[in-house]
């Protein structure tokens, strides 16, 4: 299939319905409005259903009753939106419904703006409502990237019974770039016997989270832990570019990878030996690719457009044993390869 | 690396000159990426997007010092013309605009872009005469690049406005020519 010139929230929707989600409920919110407005056309040419509910909170507890049927389904929103729906997530993970939720972020707190940020991180990668859960999440950093990792969050969604988030902001949601669709669909995932799809000849299959005798809820959520660390263990996903011989990492996701990136290449060029540690999963975090890193790393940067969200995970994995620093510019302000590098150079020590 | 900004007032086509740049980048297996602004703005004030067209991996699409700048009105070049890297390129439509760039250090190039477009019989074609200017000026995709594009971006029953397209873009070519 020939290359096409797609905006990032477009092309998060037809990556949907590539990969078999015929269900998408939604509320409109800046900036990722050309999502539901790409899937409103869509989903009635193939045969899918396209609904704009009355509130956020209503499309999450639709993405519930479609995930229970054991359909693929979508919802998505921005900042103070993803909010809304997190009792509806949490409800989701407790009852092991798989589905995928897209958060192009904005500036916070509140109504914020609506200018790209990522300062929704903790909200994504600690749970977001409440209870012991988590929820998958892919922090793409390209239109490509959307593509490809919204066809893997249903897959991933269906093997672990468990909502995926995919993380973008609103620059990715707005950029056009060249896309290409290639799904194939995963192999060995589980049948969904658990469904409530009709319990004629068979036992009534019950989807609920409520469980009122301690123990009983207790050992539904070792096992919910049991999914966990199993993910932990297997969808870890980074990049990294030029950490061979790097004294100093930077760390950094999504639309601020992009511009870090261009920030190593010239920091490179200035003699100052810098690499990338792109987290591509957000949780599991890739603690895999710091161990991966040369003894030769001295300190690492971790950038982000917030006050300071992933860098605790960095913190995390790297237990005091080098130093952690950071960079962060909030609010729907997006940093400049200037500023990067100027932060790097007093990091690395100032000019070599 | 070409980094460019389209200015405008809404409807100029400010945003669709940047999408087809964008194409025609693409089928020259060129990088490209198109951003436009999507913050809050005035009626009548300006619409901007930004493309990035390179050999190289794109760092942030968003374009702060741009190479080149289309102002379509005069909010548009009040806005930009400050920031456009010394060097660059700023085109800006004289049929609109009555002053002139205060800028000494960049190439500018005065486009009478609405009425070449209304000499031609049709007002909207104004980007293209822009766009016609800007090939030429810069050369930052080949004029057959943006002939394959819009055959493609026109639907069927639009076919019909290629030809005076193709003749807005000759026409703006030979006025950066001269």
């Amino acid at each position: 299939m020939a290359k096409q010139l797609m905006k990032g929230n477009e092309a998060i929707a037809e990556a949907a319905i590539k990969a078999g989600c015929r269900h998408f409920f939604g509320y409109p919110i800046t900036p990722q409005n050309e999502l539901p407005q790409y899937m409103s056309r869509r989903m009635p040419q193939v045969d899918g259903v396209f609904l704009q509910a009355e509130s956020e909170v209503s499309a999450i507890n639709m993405v519930y009753g479609a995930a229970g049927a054991g359909a693929r389904v979508m919802t998505s929103s921005s900042s103070p939106g993803i909010s809304l729906k997190q009792e509806g997530i949490s409800y989701l993970a407790g009852s092991q419904l798989p589905c995928v939720i897209v958060n192009i972020i904005r500036g916070g707190p509140g109504l914020g703006g609506i200018q790209p940020a990522q300062s929704d991180y903790f909200q994504a990668t600690r749970g977001g409502g409440h209870g012991d859960y988590r929820v998958i999440v892919y922090g793409p950093a390209s239109v490509q990237e959307m593509v490809d990792l919204t066809m893997e969050a249903f897959d991933v969604a269906d093997r672990y019974r468990n909502p995926v988030m995919i993380l973008g902001d609103g620059v990715l949601g707005q950029m056009m770039e060249p896309v290409e669709f290639h799904y194939k669909p995963a192999e060995g995932l589980p049948a969904k016997d658990w469904a409530t799809t009709g319990a004629a000849g068979r036992d009534p299959n019950v989807i609920n989270s409520l469980s009122l005798v301690a123990e009983h809820l207790e050992e539904h959520n070792w096992r919910l832990q049991d999914k966990y660390k199993e993910a932990t263990e297997k969808e870890q996903r980074w990049e990294l570019y030029n950490c061979d011989d790097a004294e100093l990492v930077l760390v950094a996701y999504g639309t601020t990878s992009r511009i870090v990136k261009s920030a190593v290449n010239q920091l490179r060029e200035q003699g100052i030996k810098a690499g990338l540690l792109r987290p591509i999963s957000l949780f599991p975090f890739p603690e895999k690719a710091f161990a991966q890193l040369p003894s030769s790393v001295k300190n690492f940067l971790a950038v982000e457009m917030s006050a300071g969200q992933m860098v605790d995970d960095v913190r995390l994995t790297v237990n005091g044993a080098t130093p952690v620093h950071f960079y962060g510019r909030t609010a729907g302000v997006i940093p400049g390869p200037a500023e990067i590098i100027k932060k790097a150079k007093e990091v690395a020590g100032g000019e070599k | 690396m070409a980094e460019l900004i389209l200015a405008g007032f809404g409807g100029q086509g400010v945003m669709s000159m940047g999408q087809m740049l964008a194409y025609a980048g693409m089928l020259e297996q060129k990088k490209v990426s198109w951003i436009p602004s999507y913050g809050p703005e005035m009626r009548g004030g300006t619409a901007n997007c930004a493309v990035v067209i390179t050999d190289e991996e794109i760092g942030s699409p968003v374009v702060v010092e741009p190479d080149v700048v289309v102002a379509m009105n005069l909010p548009s070049m009040d806005k930009f013309e400050s920031t456009i890297k010394p060097g660059g390129v700023l085109l800006y439509n004289s049929s609109l605009i009555d002053r002139k760039p205060a800028r000494d250090d960049i190439t500018v190039l005065a486009i009478p872009a609405n009425e070449v477009a209304n000499e031609l019989g049709n007002t909207r074609v104004a980007n293209m005469v822009m766009m016609g200017a800007l090939l030429t000026q810069t050369g930052v995709v080949k004029v057959d690049s943006i002939h394959k594009g819009l055959e493609q971006v026109l639907p069927s029953h639009r076919q019909d406005l290629l030809e005076v397209n193709k003749q807005a873009m000759e026409r703006g070519s030979k006025l950066a020519a001269e």
